[in-house]
């Protein structure tokens, strides 16, 4: 216990992350089911959520501080908009369960693709072939599953062709010294050309079979819809009853991976390699073979997320499917700071913000759009250091050449 | 192709038939032209890309020669073509300006937001050493997504005629560049002379900006070592913002030569094409040169409108496969030309076995 007590925050690191908790009540307390009217509520809550969040800040707690300011400005901003618009149409927008759900589904592929490039970029290798690798994965799970009959071989096979890619930007990267950034770039142009074209000549006008694939199933815990009260319940059942088992996948993923890097040798090896190649190889760490295992568990990675996306989110393949989730969850990488959990949290960030935009779209198409910007802003505003500092690991992108 | 062809028919005649469909046959002397002439439609087609793909590969090019990767090409080109259309078709109609300062304003106001937009990322690594490659990396999709709210469905400046089209209105009839009309043939669509002008100026432009210059100077010796350009009295600061800034206005006239030339209006469907991200192969393959930049994006050039839907013989070669063909042969040209040590590599390792096998 008093391990515990001594590891949670005090003073004003507890007064910063209070002050986030107090950011997001103002907002939620104008929103469904609370749904207060009066604006005046929203407004001071959030007041108080920026007070705090300025005072943590001057005290040192510069990182906390600002989220938390942000929080409060954020909460008081939508919980005003909230209490000046119709009851009606918070209603159609905010369904609480729903809304977690498809959080949910919009953050598993960012998920495994950012802990796949933090693998690749822990090790000093810049991976920004990372939506190549994922729609590989997405184009071969479905090819696989519909050719084998079975969702388990798909994801198999998906995976394998991501392993693959990672193979070769680890090749051209490690081995012949190629630029990291270039060689990212030609991993994705190869991607798009090698799916388009296996895409157009196997399967054309008609598109991959929607009938009879085999897909990834739902997990059913109808269990969560009789948690009392019926309200806790019913949220819980909307948001996690119906998921299929590759998101629980990829959140148990966060945990493997954290004590995968953090907690055992390989992974000290790992960012040892990353943050100085010539001190590792000096202790007798075989650099070229991490950074190959990591940019490969980096493709594997980045492929399972596209797996996600084809075989279990829409159980279809269309050419680009991707669409760019590939530098969004390079952009949660670097705004969770190359870490495990702080990833994860940009991708759930990033995954609401899409989730949001799509229950908007039936309100305001133009402004849910903004929406699906808004990851792409943050992590600007992250590396330009406003919130807190990002900092790479100190040998990315240097290759290195053994004396 | 070589593999694929061996299915579909000789390689050869498929190499012709992407020729022919680039309309490079028109170059050939013993070609007679029909009525209307063939052959130049295609080049004119493939004249039309090779247009942005100049302009998009200096943007790639002039940064790199400042040890800068700008991979923000296509957000830089979009950031220009929205400029373009919101001059062109939407202030032009309230401020009635003759068709030349109209132009030049539309040209001005791209290059002036593109190189803008370029900057935020060049200041950034300049300041706080944020990394150029994820700050355009993120820049390009803010542009998309901006783009797809101000012309997308019901968003502030679609266009009055047709909500169910997501895109802008089209630039006023004095904003649109005089056009060749192709080779006399009034019923072809034709092809901006001024466009093709710019980007010949562009490559001039390029080579004498880096070369002749002090502003040239000081972005290339910051690109080869900026701790010694630093030493030697130069703002490495401020050669960032510039080469970025200069290098996003070539790319933001590349999108708004796009606009008046031809497209006249943006539709945010094909907000996702790739002119910027083929920009760098253009400029790696074309070794950051002015003459290599121009030939390596008519290499680009010829093979995107020689594998087209509409210009390739679908009996030689099915062109919906031959789109990602072209698409894979991009990828493997940046990808060998950007591993020109395997040949660096292979030659040092050659001269090493002579080395040791002489004295024996």
């Amino acid at each position: 216990m008093r391990s515990i007590g001594r590891r949670l925050p005090r003073g004003w690191r507890a007064a910063g992350w209070g002050g986030v908790l107090v950011g997001v009540a103002a907002a939620f307390v104008a929103l469904p089911p609370i749904g207060v009217r009066d604006p005046a509520v929203p407004v001071v809550i959030g007041l108080v959520a920026l007070t705090i969040g300025i005072g943590s800040w001057i005290r040192g707690e510069r990182r906390l501080g600002a989220y938390a300011a942000a929080a409060g400005l954020a909460g008081l901003g939508i919980g005003f908009l909230a209490t000046r618009s119709s009851v009606e149409n918070l209603d159609a927008v905010v369904i609480w369960g729903a809304l977690f759900a498809s959080t949910l589904r919009f953050a598993t592929p960012l998920v495994f693709a950012s802990l796949g490039g933090l693998f690749s970029e822990r090790s000093g290798v810049v991976n920004i072939g990372l939506e190549g690798m994922m729609l590989m994965g997405s184009f071969f799970s479905v090819w696989g599953a519909d050719v084998t009959g079975s969702w388990q071989l798909g994801i198999l096979i998906g995976l394998t062709s991501g392993a693959a890619m990672g193979l070769v930007h680890a090749f051209f990267s490690i081995t012949l010294r190629a630029d990291q950034i270039v060689g990212g770039t030609a991993i994705n142009f190869l991607a798009l050309g090698i799916t388009g074209y296996l895409f157009i000549r196997l399967y054309g006008e008609q598109g991959t079979p929607s009938e009879g694939l085999s897909t990834i199933p739902d997990t059913s815990l109808r269990f969560l819809y009789d948690i009392p009260p019926d309200r806790l319940g019913g949220f819980l059942g909307d948001a996690f009853a119906g998921q299929d088992y590759l998101i629980w996948a990829a959140f148990a993923m966060v945990f493997v991976v954290w004590i995968a890097v953090f907690k055992t040798p390989p992974g000290l090896r790992l960012r040892s390699v990353g943050e100085h190649p010539r001190a590792a190889d000096t202790v007798g760490i075989n650099v070229f073979l991490t950074r190959y295992a990591a940019v490969t568990l980096s493709g594997v990675l980045a492929s399972a997320g596209g797996v996600y996306l084809a075989l279990g989110f829409v159980n279809s393949f269309e050419p680009n499917q991707t669409a760019g989730r590939g530098f969004i969850a390079l952009a949660a990488l670097i705004f969770g700071n190359w870490r495990p959990f702080g990833a994860a949290i940009a991708c759930l960030l990033f995954g609401f913000s899409s989730a949001l935009a799509k229950s908007l779209q039936e309100y305001s198409l133009s402004v849910s759009t903004l929406f699906e910007a808004l990851p792409y802003v943050l992590t600007i505003i992250a590396v330009a250091g406003v919130i807190g500092r990002s900092t790479p690991p100190a040998s990315i992108g240097r290759p290195y050449v053994k004396q | 192709m070589l593999i694929t062809t061996k299915s579909v028919g000789d390689t050869l005649t498929t190499y012709r038939a992407i020729f022919d469909g680039a309309g490079l046959d028109w170059f050939l002397p013993w070609n007679t032209c029909m009525d209307p002439c063939g052959p130049a439609i295609k080049l004119e087609q493939t004249l039309l890309i090779w247009v942005p793909l100049v302009l998009a590969g200096i943007a790639v090019a002039f940064a790199f020669r400042c040890g800068m990767f700008n991979i923000g090409g296509q957000g830089q080109y979009l950031a220009g073509a929205i400029a373009a259309v919101i001059v062109g078709a939407e202030i032009s109609k309230s401020v009635d300006l003759p068709p030349l300062p109209l132009v030049l304003l539309t040209v001005v106001a791209a290059a002036v937001t593109a190189g803008f937009l370029a900057g935020i990322a060049g200041f950034l690594k300049a300041t706080v050493g944020a990394h150029e490659v994820i700050t355009t990396i993120m820049l390009n999709w803010i542009v998309i997504w901006v783009g797809t709210y101000l012309f997308g469905f019901d968003g502030p400046l679609q266009n009055d005629q047709a909500k169910e089209i997501p895109a802008s209105n089209f630039v006023s009839d004095d904003a649109k560049l005089p056009q060749f009309g192709v080779w006399g043939h009034p019923d072809l669509q034709g092809l901006p002379w001024i466009s093709l002008g710019v980007a010949f100026a562009a490559l001039v432009v390029y080579t004498l900006l880096l070369n002749r210059t002090t502003l040239g100077y000081q972005v290339r010796a910051v690109g080869h070592n900026p701790e010694a350009a630093r030493y030697g009295g130069i703002s490495v600061a401020r050669s960032y913002v510039l080469a970025m800034a200069i290098a996003g206005a070539f790319a933001g006239i590349a999108g708004s030569l796009d606009v008046l030339g031809w497209k006249f209006r943006l539709d945010t469907t094909d907000f996702a094409g790739t002119i910027g991200f083929i920009g760098i192969a253009v400029a790696l393959l074309g070794r950051n040169t002015a003459l290599g930049i121009g030939l390596a994006a008519l290499l680009f050039a010829a093979l995107q409108t020689g594998t087209s839907t509409r210009n390739l013989d679908p009996e030689i070669f099915p062109p919906e496969l031959a789109t990602p063909l072209t698409i894979i042969i991009q990828g493997l040209i940046v990808l060998f030309v950007g591993a020109d040590i395997v040949v660096l590599t292979l030659l040092r390792r050659l001269r090493r076995k002579r080395d040791a096998e002489a004295p024996a």
